[in-house]
């Protein structure tokens, strides 16, 4: 952590962050007392209205919910990736035609929002003649925005490979595609790791699109469940509990490979900040 | 594409519904990021600790999950306020902790020896974190703030999914009367990236401005 703000407190210094903290206890207790007060006045803290998340078919319930977000987000991120690296390759390439499309999607796709693309499947695609399963017509709009920013995330991660190693393996005779491959792909797909698993939190945060869809995931199965038993707050704060469990675990996951890459003598990763979404 | 053209009013509509619900959040959103980033780099053990949680909370809940709740759960406890105020205070306070964090790699990115500095003449936290450090770490964020901006401008076609007519919901609108998907979310998609276009020569200007030759 750094230091940069403030040195080692002396007698004053340490007299003034007591006063500060105390004071930042008192606003704490205040805000939950407030919140608690909100609760109590609306008859919200009763047991009974908090008891069912204490059985288990609640919790098999939304933990079926659960499971569908895991697995939507898990086949979007294998496509997105997939879709990903082709992208990052196209715009690496030294061929225009393919090199300009490929910047194209990406920067034109970055200003879309997704929840647009998920209309435009839900209400547009059947128009066509195209009328996805619900699985699918959650997945797909989340595998083409998701592609762009794993494309990102991909093309820095070639582009930090030293030029030498691609250089080393023509040099060798391998062609341009083997030294891609082989060479410069294997590497940049370790350095990548880390961020590859902090976008998968965002893509995990994205499926609770299926809200919109009606998609069973968790978000909507919270939904679905709230407008059955009548306990709004309490079924959504639950679900929140569970996103935040899954999500929070799966960032401390993406800050610790980036530790022990840094700490294998790796280089270390241009730190990007997260984008919101 | 007369789809597009007969409903011009709803889009207009729905265009100033989203750059208002941008500007908002993003202001809301800027106020909150400063404040838990002078809590996070601060000398109080406590405050810093709430200012992580505050971001780490924030950073790993779905945006749309947030939004329901505020929406649909507290009105349950007493908590009324209108559809667009209260998606706006949603998005503010999600965006705010990544504003914060951005601040904070800029802050971080600012060599010690400014802090330092700051203090040897004689500056209190506050004094230095406004006058030394943060003009300068604003000036290395402005590109990672503007890529945030962009997404808010995104992320406010969300409250749509909560209700708020705003530029998506409009489009949608728009589409169940007349059926003509293809212009009618192509023309939505065009506005968006038209912010969007806007905001990446603001902040490229704004980077080139305020660079500092080293």
């Amino acid at each position: 952590m750094s230091n940069l703000l403030f040195d080692e407190p002396g007698p004053r210094a340490r007299r003034r962050i007591r006063l500060a903290t105390i004071a930042g206890v008192l606003v704490l207790l205040a805000l939950l007392a407030l919140a608690l007060r909100q609760f109590a006045a609306n008859g919200q803290l009763a047991a009974e209205r908090w008891q069912p998340y204490a059985t288990w078919p609640m919790w098999r319930y939304l933990l079926g919910g659960l499971w569908s977000t895991a697995l939507a987000a898990v086949v979007a991120a294998a496509l997105s990736m997939a879709a990903g690296i082709a992208l990052a390759l196209g715009r690496l390439s030294r061929r225009r035609a393919i090199r300009l499309p490929s910047a194209a999607y990406v920067e034109a796709v970055r200003t879309i929002p997704a929840l647009l693309l998920v209309y435009l499947v839900l209400f547009a695609l059947p128009r066509y003649g195209l009328d996805l399963p619900l699985f699918w017509k959650l997945v797909v709009p989340l595998s083409v925005s998701n592609a762009a920013l794993f494309a990102e995330v991909f093309r820095a991660g070639i582009m930090s490979v030293e030029r030498g190693q691609g250089e080393a393996a023509l040099a060798l005779g391998l062609t341009q595609g083997q030294s891609m491959r082989l060479v410069v792909l294997p590497q940049a797909a370790r350095r990548v790791l880390p961020s590859l698993v902090s976008q998968s939190v965002g893509l995990l945060k994205d499926t609770s699109l299926g809200f919109v869809v009606s998609y069973a995931e968790l978000l909507y199965s919270g939904k679905v469940l709230a407008n059955y038993n009548g306990l709004l707050i309490q079924t959504y704060i639950v679900v929140a509990l569970v996103y935040l469990v899954v999500n929070a675990s799966l960032s401390a996951l993406a800050r610790s490979l980036d530790r022990s890459a840094a700490g294998r003598g790796g280089p270390r990763r241009r730190k990007i900040t997260r984008v919101p979404r | 594409m007369s789809a597009l053209l007969d409903h011009l009013p709803e889009f207009w509509q729905g265009l100033v519904v989203t750059l208002q619900m941008t500007a908002a959040s993003f202001a809301g959103a800027a106020v909150v990021g400063l404040v838990i980033v002078a809590m996070r780099v601060g000398p109080v053990p406590v405050l810093r600790a709430v200012a992580t949680v505050y971001v780490e909370t924030l950073q790993n809940l779905p945006l749309l999950v947030l939004l329901v709740l505020a929406v649909f759960g507290l009105p349950e406890i007493g908590l009324k306020a209108g559809l667009t105020t209260t998606a706006i205070v949603v998005i503010a306070l999600y965006e705010g902790a990544y504003i914060a964090e951005a601040l904070r790699s800029g802050v971080n990115a600012i060599s010690a020896g400014q802090g330092e500095a700051a203090r040897a003449l004689g500056l209190t936290f506050g004094q230095s974190l406004r006058h030394v450090v943060l003009p300068q770490a604003l000036r290395t964020v402005v590109q990672p703030i503007g890529n945030i901006f962009i997404a808010l401008t995104m992320n406010t076609s969300l409250a749509a999914a909560v209700g708020v007519v705003e530029l998506t919901a409009a489009a949608n609108r728009v589409n169940l009367l007349e059926a003509q998907p293809i212009p009618i979310f192509v023309g939505a998609g065009l506005a968006y990236a038209a912010i969007a276009a806007c905001a990446g020569f603001v902040t490229g200007r704004l980077e080139r401005r305020l660079a500092v030759a080293r």
